[in-house]
């Protein structure tokens, strides 16, 4: 057994808040830039100038990306070897996340959805706990914006609707959602499970790191065939049009049900923020 | 080329504007969001608004903190959709001009014809950039609101593209 006190995890998720909210995801300036360069709408080149502009200015003068610094989402991989101390690992991750927000003056975006009271601190964060082998303990958080949150979509189809059914409702999402959730997008998409499932499969899909394709053959084919349809919509950067609707799309699956073909598809805009802790 | 106005807007350089348009805005806006959108359509219908919006340009924004030194934080320009319900409201009762990101619907594009107004985009995701471009800032009204209350900005060159002119005429459609 492996002992960890979780002032260490308030610690760590306090400077995983501070790093994704003033730079973005590894490869992600990179694939914008490129993005620029090939872009022939001049509306679209003007906005995905300003967007590696404006990552630069951000790194360099300690600023939000985006003032939608987002509701946290924290993905914890706990090592069934390790036991914590010194109180609650839930209150842990939520007393970072109200410390890296605060101290580094983001934005406090949750609140009670009846009320529309906002709880001041951005806390509670949604929080994804997952056992696994080990004495170790994974931390990855994603600052999830809204605008590209609200553009969220599950389909339960049937069976009968196959692959060619899966990829015509991604790109029908994608389409939807339009000009909404500030692309360059990138597409997270789940299939299988359970709808619950299928929609957090295409969360996790998002903190994939850039670049990376899908390790299962299949599915590195679909990826592939997704972000070309979705490129064709003519969306592109801001809505402008042109060529840069999406940069990346990534496709999980899981074992579903034999009456069932839910898909999850879950958008992240342009401001991809992801940071990352072994501990 | 980049066209220069100075607010607040005037019918001329609304009449000016297509769609496509790059533009650097300089002078007063007032922000609002969600939350402010909903009580300046209750407050209107009561005849009890506490600010004039009459010809001027309202930015859909909710800001980071300003950090100490700094007039504002990070405001770039939240989805636009969502005050659609309440914007035909505003433009009836003189405001000229809004600045947020993606489409609207048919009720606001007419709801811009009929006033003569101008929905300006600005960049989704730029918020560091557009925080430079802020000279003053302070709450006007709402402070209960937080980031959502209703401020006055003095911006100065802050860069928008015309998303909807005055005619109708959109930058999302092709």
């Amino acid at each position: 057994m492996r002992e960890i006190i979780v002032q260490k995890i308030t610690q760590a998720v306090k400077e995983m808040v501070q790093e994704a909210c003033f730079s973005l995801a590894p490869g992600v300036v990179e694939m914008i830039s490129d993005a620029e360069k090939n872009e022939v709408n001049k509306t679209a080149k003007f906005a995905l100038k300003t967007l590696v502009d404006n990552a630069k200015l951000a790194k360099d003068c300690a600023i939000p990306l985006c003032q939608d610094t987002g509701m946290a989402v924290v993905f914890a991989e706990v090592g069934q070897d390790v036991y914590f101390t010194g109180g609650s690992f839930r209150d842990a991750v939520n007393e970072g996340v109200r410390q890296g927000y605060k101290e580094n003056s983001l934005r406090n975006s949750v609140l009670d959805p009846i009320s529309r009271k906002n709880t001041g601190d951005n806390t509670p964060s949604i929080i994804h706990t997952t056992l696994v082998e080990g004495d170790k303990v994974k931390l990855t958080l994603l600052p999830k914006g809204f605008g590209s949150e609200n553009m969220s979509k599950l389909y339960m189809l049937t069976p009968a609707a196959g692959i060619s059914g899966v990829m015509d409702k991604v790109v029908e999402a994608v389409a939807v959602a339009g000009s909404n959730p500030c692309p360059p997008i990138i597409v997270g998409v789940g299939i299988g499970g359970t709808a619950d499932y299928a929609m957090l499969l295409a969360k996790k899909a998002l903190l994939r790191e850039v670049g990376v394709k899908s390790s299962d053959p299949q599915l590195a084919e679909m990826e592939e065939i997704l972000l070309r349809r979705i490129n064709e919509l003519g969306i592109g950067a801001q809505g402008f049009g042109g060529l840069a609707t999406a940069l990346e799309v990534r496709v999980e699956k899981y074992p579903t049900h034999i009456a069932a073909l839910p898909v999850g598809v879950s958008i992240q805009c342009n401001a991809h923020r992801v940071a990352r802790r072994l501990l | 080329m980049i066209k220069k106005i100075q607010l607040p807007i005037t019918d001329k350089d609304i009449e000016g504007l297509k769609a496509g348009d790059a533009v650097l805005l300089s002078g007063k806006l007032l922000t609002g969001r969600d939350a402010a959108h909903k009580r300046i359509v209750e407050a209107i219908k009561s005849g009890n608004l506490p600010f004039d919006i009459d010809g001027m340009a309202i930015y859909y924004v909710g800001p980071c903190p300003a950090k100490e030194g700094s007039v504002i934080g990070s405001c770039g320009p939240t989805t636009s959709y969502r005050m659609d319900p309440y914007a035909p409201t505003l433009m009836d009762n003189g405001l000229k001009a809004m600045i947020g990101k993606g489409g609207r619907s048919k009720e606001v594009v007419e709801a811009i014809v009929r006033n003569k107004c101008v929905y300006f985009a600005a960049i989704g995701g730029a918020g560091a950039m557009y925080s430079k471009q802020v000279k003053a800032a302070k709450v006007i009204a709402y402070d209960d609101l937080g980031t959502e209350a209703v401020r006055e900005l003095m911006v100065e060159d802050f860069p928008v593209i015309v998303a909807i002119d005055s005619k109708g005429n959109c930058v999302y459609e092709k």
